[in-house]
């Protein structure tokens, strides 16, 4: 949807403020620009409305150079919040939202209506339109900043540190409340922060840059698990790269990767002789090409008198299992709420690739649920090594 | 009290003729004031190069003494009420244009930002921002401006422009106090009058989004 190719910005005095950066989002994508203050996040973001134009390069909306634009309407097709808010003092909230849609000419009472649809949307009052600006607070009054950039419903919005100058409890309500809302619009959102927390939060697509040139692009998770160099890592910060490090484990980083299995055409007395040796009470139950089949407890064997049966007949086949590249934090809830002392893990061919204790699950999420909180005493009983 | 009687019987149509010339002389002035140095306060507020060398020069005419710039239009413009208006508007110029200058001015730089990223023009900003949010401290220029103009427009009489002036230099060539005070009080009042009535048009221009914040509704 919008493309930067080798775009430069070099202000009077020779200050280059954006270093031949390319870029390109696409639509429906929520993009966050971050990097540390004077990088050149503001810069890029205002020549995308064009209240700063490139010195070199060009940045093409759907295909068209931007500068080929009606500048007026090409401003009044792109939503724009600041972080200083701007709401207008003189005007009722009902004509600060309805001020874009007025500019473009939509007859006062459309334009009104459409006012107190997007109050609706938030949840506000609709008392709040007869209102004055001074007369709500600054999280209210951001609140209205970005209903007035979707007044006429743009496909792009850009936002500059919309939510900097608040309080953070008011921040974090904002920033879900707007998350939620870019979602069910599907709108193009150009988010500058300098809030590694808060991109992580919001963003599809983080973009980090430093001295005019961007350093890394890539989702949250990509970012966190393979930041580019170093400054990407100081950036992110070691606490939460740790904690990411964890959020981000997969299945097959935990799990023993050596679980004591059985072939399917064995007999249940050659099971029970090799549970006695490895010490276990269940195995796992493969196929000749590895692929996993159920399993057996001592219990099964137990009640099936006949020891020379094979294993596939007793075994039990329902058994859930877990990809190993699954995420920790996508597995925990699964196998945590619905009991599971173990989990078979498998590959993408569905073959045994090792097995998730309770145990070592409980050992991680202590970790990075409780941190070094020794002395509290956790709800999960560690459970004892299943296989 | 006899004599205040006599005196109006006296001087009543003449005091009332004065007073509308002098009225009639400030707000012609203040008229033009408004017209010229309004359009040239926003214009300004956005050269800020020029901007300082215009206002030092209108600072500096404020300075000339009043008589002189009146001597100086006699020559141009010869006698009469012509000369006065153009003096008096000359001196009026510059409350008004400051006032409008540091009211576009401080106009906070982020409604500025905002209004041109959401796509108004040039002009839609000068109307629709500018221009509201500077009401106050330009009306408060205009109200200055007509107060000392009701002041000044008694000097008008030196040049044949009329107004109280006459009656306040008549009795000092005559040695009349009577009428140095029928010309004094009435152009005291004036000024006193035309203060309240401009302060309430002040309140009633600003818009009630900002009138609300700044009585702290
Ligand atoms: N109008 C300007 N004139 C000159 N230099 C500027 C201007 N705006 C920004 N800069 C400089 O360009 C650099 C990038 O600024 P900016 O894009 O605002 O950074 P950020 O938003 O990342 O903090 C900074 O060094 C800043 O001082
Ligand atoms: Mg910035």
């Amino acid at each position: 949807m919008l493309v930067f190719d080798n775009v430069s910005k070099v202000y009077a005095g020779g200050k280059r403020a954006v270093d031949r950066l390319n870029l390109e989002i696409e639509e429906g994508e929520f993009v966050c620009l971050i990097g540390p203050s004077g990088c050149g996040k503001t810069t890029t973001m205002k020549m995308i409305n064009r209240l700063v134009r490139p010195t070199e390069g060009k940045i093409l909306l759907n295909g068209e150079n931007l500068l080929d634009k009606n500048v007026v309407n090409l401003r009044r097709s792109i939503g724009y919040v600041i972080q200083q808010i701007g709401l207008f003092p003189h005007m009722t909230i009902r004509d600060n939202i309805a001020l874009v849609p007025r500019l473009k000419g939509m007859p006062a009472e459309e334009r009104y209506r459409r006012a107190e649809e997007l109050m609706e949307l938030v949840n506000m009052p609709k008392e709040f339109l007869d209102r004055y600006p001074h007369e709500l607070s600054g999280g209210q009054q951001q609140r209205i900043g970005v209903l007035r950039a979707l007044a006429s419903d743009p496909p792009l919005i850009l936002m500059d540190e919309p939510f900097g100058a608040l309080d953070p409890i008011t921040r974090d309500s904002l920033q879900a409340e707007f998350k939620n809302l870019q979602q069910t619009l599907g709108k193009t959102i150009i988010f500058v922060t300098h809030d590694m927390d808060e991109a992580l939060k919001l963003a599809d697509k983080i973009v980090i840059m430093r001295a005019g040139k961007i350093v890394q692009t890539g989702s949250p998770d990509e970012i966190l698990r393979h930041p580019a160099d170093e400054f990407v890592e100081d950036f992110i910060g070691k606490e939460r790269l740790a904690q990411a490090r964890q959020q981000l484990q997969t299945v097959g980083q935990i799990m023993n990767p050596d679980p004591v299995s059985v072939g399917m055409g064995e007999t249940l007395s050659q099971a029970v002789r090799l549970m006695r040796k490895r010490r276990v009470d269940s195995l796992l139950v493969t196929d000749g090409a590895g692929v996993f089949r159920g399993w057996v407890t001592v219990e099964m064997i137990d009640r099936h008198k006949n020891w020379d049966a094979a294993v596939a007949d007793i075994m039990e086949t329902d058994v859930p299992t877990v990809r190993a590249d699954t995420l920790l934090r996508d597995a925990t809830r699964n196998i945590l709420v619905r009991g599971l002392k173990y989990v078979p893990v498998v590959d993408e061919r569905k073959q045994l690739a090792g097995i998730l204790t309770r145990t070592s699950l409980v050992d991680v999420l202590y970790d990075s649920v409780w941190g070094d909180a020794e002395d509290e005493s956790s709800g999960l009983p560690a459970d004892g090594e299943g296989a | 009290m006899d004599s205040l009687q006599n005196f109006f019987s006296e001087y009543g149509i003449l005091l009332l003729e004065k007073t509308w010339e002098h009225l009639y002389i400030s707000f012609a002035a203040l008229a033009l004031g408004v017209i010229v140095a309004v359009p040239l306060g926003i214009l300004l507020a956005r050269l800020p190069k020029v901007a300082g060398l215009i206002m030092g020069i209108a600072g500096i005419v404020q300075t000339f003494p009043s008589l002189a710039i009146l001597a100086f239009f006699i020559p141009l413009l010869g006698i009469g009420k012509v000369p006065a208006i153009a003096a008096l508007f000359l001196y009026s110029m510059l409350p008004i244009l400051r006032n409008t200058y540091i009211g576009v001015k401080n106009v906070d730089p982020n409604l500025l930002e905002a209004s041109r990223g959401m796509g108004m023009t040039a002009i839609q900003r000068t109307v629709r921002v500018e221009l509201p949010l500077a009401v106050p401290v330009i009306m408060a220029g205009i109200r200055m401006s007509a107060v000392y103009l009701i002041g000044w427009a008694t000097l008008a009489s030196f040049i044949g422009g009329g107004g109280l002036g006459d009656l306040i230099f008549d009795g000092l060539n005559l040695f009349r106090p009577d009428l140095i005070i029928g010309g004094a009080v009435p152009v005291t009042l004036l000024a006193i009058l035309l203060d309240w009535l401009l302060g309430r048009l002040e309140r009633t221009a600003t818009p009630v989004g900002i009138r609300m914040e700044r009585e702290g509704a």
